[in-house]
């Protein structure tokens, strides 16, 4: 396998009863990158993310996810990927820095290194002045950054972000996708779903999905001048009602 | 006569947290009303209390002239409200749940049947009547779920984010179908997190931590904004150049949009200057265009302005 693909999808399929959830996808996505998976409601975008994470095992098809097969090895893909969804997983009545210890411990972490890690995550996510607040009475764009920090407490090279910014202010939202930058210049790969079309215009590569099968793939701007629209959120009005 | 939606000094807390605190706002029969906000801003907090499903630690809210501390019954009874979290019964067909809703609000069964048809023509679920509920895709559910809401033709209709979480398409339909009702006459308050949907209706209040920072039609609040804003488009523009382009001096915000980004100066430095600056940190090609400002635009700069006054 080559060595800059962070993950490899081949005809990655997966059926529930007669009903075909996803329907032979195959994509690649680089390190470094940013991707964008974009689809309508119940196009069938989180069982995708779902065998990516290695949480469910696809019907048929294989996929690599960090250089694992997520068929056979889906053990190691959990160690080498992130995962933060709209429903932030945090413990409400512990505060920040205890947040950050529990995943550290749920990790596997040492004790040095769950000290060393704290300081530095609430550092990058500029959370200092919180650390000691329970995490009930933060803002939802702080609790956002927090999920976000405990998702890389591991330090994986994939982070998966299903819809992390549904209901955040936009300029919470704007400095979310500062930090997700930052994440991608370490030379993380982020795997991203969002509604909000104007946040699409901020990946490297976009998918959508429409019915189980990718329909269309490519750059931002490669997919506009090809649907000749001025936005991505014009496009895939145009993908979702032509297909 | 007062407006159909009355609040006047609105407060409510729970525990130390001031949800809302002292909101006043009217709304006027057969509008189309937006609460515009981030989640905290206390939308919910206000619709929760017009429907009477919680009683305001202090100040006064009328619907209909109706008391919502004192005629709860009637108030819900003329009201249709579709929660955040809306309920259908999954294990019931499109039919059955519409049926179940109408003996809930007491519709006179002679009537049932004609609501219905009058229901499909705004949903096009007819065809899939005798589905499950809990086989229906989101933007069909949401759809059903408004059915229900509408099913003992309220005169208002209340909806606590139904766009959130929707995909693009799904929402436009559901803003066409809200149009088609206002043009029958139905007041309709609406919250919802984006920004664009503003400009879909008549008036919009734009909350945020609880208070209303502005209000009135869309296009009355952009023209609150009285420094010139600029749409930046080039490569490389979010990911490599933002940090220099904050450093510009005069430059007063400059925030990304989709692929580009929105520059503000103040009126009085001329587009010359601004580009001259630009081609000094970019040296490659970019355009650079004066623009109307949107209401997220406006947004930022209330919630900027509020801070900095502040503080």
């Amino acid at each position: 396998m080559e060595t800059d693909i962070a993950v490899k999808a081949s005809k990655l399929s997966r059926h529930f009863g007669t009903f075909t959830a996803v329907d032979e996808i195959s994509f690649e996505v680089k390190k470094g990158e940013i991707f964008g998976f974009l689809g309508a409601n119940g196009a069938g975008k989180t069982t995708a993310i779902k065998m990516l994470c290695g949480l469910i095992k696809p019907t048929s098809g294989e996929a690599y996810v960090a250089g694992y097969n997520i068929n056979t090895d889906s053990s190691m893909v959990k160690k080498h990927i992130g995962y933060m969804s709209q429903k932030f997983s945090l413990y409400e009545d512990l505060t920040v820095k205890e947040n950050i210890e529990f995943y550290g411990g749920i990790y596997g972490l040492s004790r040095k290194e769950i000290f060393e890690k704290t300081k530095k995550l609430l550092s990058e996510l500029h959370l200092e002045k919180m650390r000691d607040s329970l995490t009930k009475a933060l803002p939802l764009g702080w609790k956002q950054r927090l999920a976000l920090s405990t998702a890389l407490l591991h330090d994986p090279s994939i982070i998966f972000l299903d819809e992390p910014t549904g209901g955040v202010d936009p300029i919470s939202r704007k400095n979310f996708w500062r930090i997700i930058y930052e994440i991608a210049n370490q030379g993380k790969t982020v795997f991203v779903t969002t509604h909000y079309m104007d946040e699409a215009e901020y990946c490297n590569r976009l998918s959508v999905m429409f019915k189980g099968k990718i329909i269309e793939i490519g750059t931002p701007t490669e997919l506009k001048n090809k649907y000749n629209k001025p936005s991505i959120q014009d496009v895939f009005i145009e993908l979702v009602t032509r297909n | 006569m007062l407006p159909i939606i009355s609040i006047k000094n609105f407060s409510k807390s729970f525990g130390k947290t001031k949800a809302v605190e002292n909101l006043n706002l009217d709304i006027e029969k057969g509008e189309l009303f937006g609460l515009i906000g981030p989640d905290g801003a206390g939308k919910t907090t206000t619709i929760r209390t017009i429907v009477t499903l919680m009683a305001p630690d202090s100040g006064e809210i009328y619907v209909n002239n109706l008391d919502v501390s004192k005629d709860i019954r009637k108030i819900r009874s003329i009201t249709g409200y579709m929660p955040q979290r809306f309920s259908l019964y999954p294990d019931l067909s499109i039919n059955q749940n519409l049926n179940f809703f109408a003996n809930l609000f007491d519709v006179p069964k002679k009537e049932i049947a004609g609501r219905k048809k009058r229901l499909f023509q705004f949903s096009n679920l007819e065809p899939f009547a005798n589905r499950l509920a809990g086989q229906l895709s989101g933007g069909m559910k949401q759809k059903l779920a408004l059915s229900c809401t509408l099913i003992h033709n309220p005169v208002v209709l209340i909806l606590d984010e139904p766009t959130t979480g929707v995909d693009p398409v799904s929402r436009n339909e559901f803003w066409i179908i809200l149009k088609e009702l206002k043009s029958e006459g139905v007041t309709i308050l609406v919250s919802t997190p984006y920004m664009d949907e503003a400009l879909k209706c008549d008036r919009i209040a734009i909350m945020h931590e609880g208070s209303v920072l502005a209000h009135g039609k869309p296009e009355a609040l952009t023209a609150l904004i009285d420094n010139n804003i600029y749409k930046l488009t080039g490569s490389g523009l979010i990911n490599k150049y933002i940090d220099s382009i904050v450093q510009i001096t005069g430059i007063l915000s400059v925030q990304s949009f989709g692929d580009s980004l929105h520059l503000t100066f103040p009126k009085l430095t001329s587009e010359q200057e601004i580009n001259d600056k630009i081609k000094d940190i970019l040296k490659q090609n970019f355009m650079l265009k004066q623009i109307e400002p949107t209401i997220e635009d406006v947004f930022i700069a209330l919630v900027e302005g509020k801070s900095q006054n502040g503080n």
